[in-house]
């Protein structure tokens, strides 16, 4: 029989933990893509100078556990006696790292830039030769390119992988209950251990979480029907006889 | 007035020699009609006149000033100034046999997009000078049409519009018919030669030998990377001196 007060007791504790993770997982996905777009620059540059340092950095964070992540920046930057004196000093910088908000944050924004970094880098790649040269053809610099032509074109094609890398990442926000945030699954874990009643207490998180996923699906979705109506089947266009 | 002159253009893929010192001069209002089999590299000579191939060799003029050219380390000749380059690839506007518009931009911002940003002109102008040219070509009523839902015709009239809105000095076609379906030649083919009529100066890679031989001023027939013929249509067309050239015709035009 389900334990209805299991829920009803925590609700509020439900609440700011669905507003946590919901913080957690727009503002890393916005900070993330605001670096990911310069780095898939260089990361598809021929020169090895500026495309090394993004592929090894793309590499480490797609290559380890996102949770092994936040537990190196959230444990380990504070066992360097320079971080704590930077911490002394109040340093505003460093003290990002004194706060478990601080440090999921900063983890959860690299490991998602990592991932769209090399989406973008992907789609950057697959820009059709001829849109290049037309834009080489009228004048264009290498800048107005990449800036009107290559990133507008290759952001289009990278929304539907795009897509899935935000649901994920919303998913992945779960980990902050374990440097001790009150996200959506450190609330579950509270009405869990306040009652012992794993199933009401997990069930309620999950459905919450589901309904985030279908609310992010759906932003998805409306930004595909706007930016990639260029790929879909042709309307009538108005007027159209020939 | 001379709009392009190009001097002793070479050109070579490794050991192959594509172009073997390849000249052209064209005056304003000349439409000079570039023929030849596959392979005698005339796309190369016409990529090569605004560097989206590196010419080996040659000189380059364009609206009375040479592109400036100088040997890089590694013995290929290099633009010497990106900016010049860039500033003259304006004057000299490129029609590609697949079109190549910018898939993610409508019609209308096609044709907006390098007036703007690389004219500099403001928008209001850019689009009033963009419809304009875009009824020129007849496509006016598919201004905000995304160019993948239009016929290969239809796209490739989009691009000269996107030529024109740059009001070059010379336009150049790369075998702008080559990749439509037979019966959607014809409304390209109409639109070209109303460009000729106008008086625009053209420099057209072509199969089409009808065009050539009614609207150009000049004919010149590559072979194996020489211009083994260049004259008025009439002379080209009519009393072909070279015996590859007469293969070539009756070739064509059977």
């Amino acid at each position: 029989m389900i334990e209805w007060s299991v829920i009803t007791d925590s609700l509020p504790q439900y609440a700011s933990g669905l507003w946590l993770t919901a913080q957690l997982t727009v503002l890393s996905l916005a900070a993330g893509l605001m670096i990911a777009i310069p780095l898939s620059v260089m990361r598809i540059s021929r020169k090895r100078l500026v495309a090394g340092p993004v592929w090894v950095f793309t590499y480490f964070f797609r290559g380890t556990p996102m949770l092994v992540q936040l537990l190196l920046i959230y444990y380990g930057l504070g066992q360097f006696e320079w971080v704590q004196a930077q911490w002394q000093a109040g340093n505003t910088f460093w003290l990002i790292f004194r706060e478990p908000y601080g440090c999921a944050l900063v983890t959860f924004t690299l490991n998602t830039c990592a991932y769209t970094t090399e989406i973008l880098a992907g789609a950057l790649r697959t820009t059709p030769h001829g849109e290049i040269e037309a834009a080489q053809a009228c004048g264009m610099s290498r800048f107005t390119m990449l800036r009107r032509i290559l990133i507008p074109g290759a952001l289009r094609r990278a929304l539907p992988a795009y897509s899935n890398e935000a649901i994920f990442m919303l998913h992945g926000t779960a980990i902050a209950s374990t440097v001790t945030l009150m996200d959506l699954t450190g609330a579950a874990r509270n009405a869990y251990s306040q009652h012992f009643a794993p199933f009401e207490a997990f069930i309620f998180a999950g459905l919450l979480y589901l309904t985030l996923t279908f609310a992010l699906v759906g932003l998805f979705r409306l930004a595909e029907r706007r930016y990639l109506a260029h790929l879909q089947p042709r309307k009538a266009i108005k007027g159209h006889t020939a | 007035m001379t709009q392009l002159t190009v001097e002793d253009l070479h050109k070579s893929y490794g050991d192959h020699e594509v172009l073997k010192g390849v000249s052209l001069s064209a005056e304003a209002g000349d439409v000079i009609s570039i023929i030849g089999s596959s392979g005698s590299g005339k796309s190369t000579f016409l990529r090569c006149i605004n560097f989206l191939e590196q010419p080996d060799a040659g000189r380059i003029h364009v609206a009375g000033e040479e592109i400036r050219l100088v040997r890089g380390g590694d013995g290929h000749l290099k633009v010497a100034d990106a900016k010049q380059l860039q500033r003259l690839r304006t004057r000299l506007a490129m029609v590609f046999q697949h079109f190549n518009l910018w898939a993610h931009m409508t019609v209308i911002e096609n044709v907006m997009e390098a007036p703007v940003h690389v004219l500099g002109l403001r928008k209001a102008e850019a689009r009033e000078r963009a419809e304009a040219y875009l009824d020129k070509v007849g496509i006016a009523r598919f201004r905000d049409a995304y160019p993948a839902h239009m016929s290969g015709g239809q796209q490739q009239r989009v691009a000269i519009a996107r030529a024109l809105a740059m009001e070059p000095a010379v336009l150049l076609f790369d075998e702008p018919t080559s990749a439509l379906d037979p019966e959607l030649v014809g409304e390209v083919l109409k639109v070209m030669r109303a460009l000729a009529e106008e008086g625009r100066t053209m420099v057209v890679v072509t199969h089409e030998m009808g065009f050539a031989r009614e609207v150009s001023s000049q004919v010149m027939f590559l072979h194996q990377g020489l211009a083994e013929e260049v004259g008025a249509p009439a002379d080209v067309f009519d009393n072909p001196r070279s015996e590859r050239l007469r293969q070539f015709l009756s070739g064509s035009l059977k």
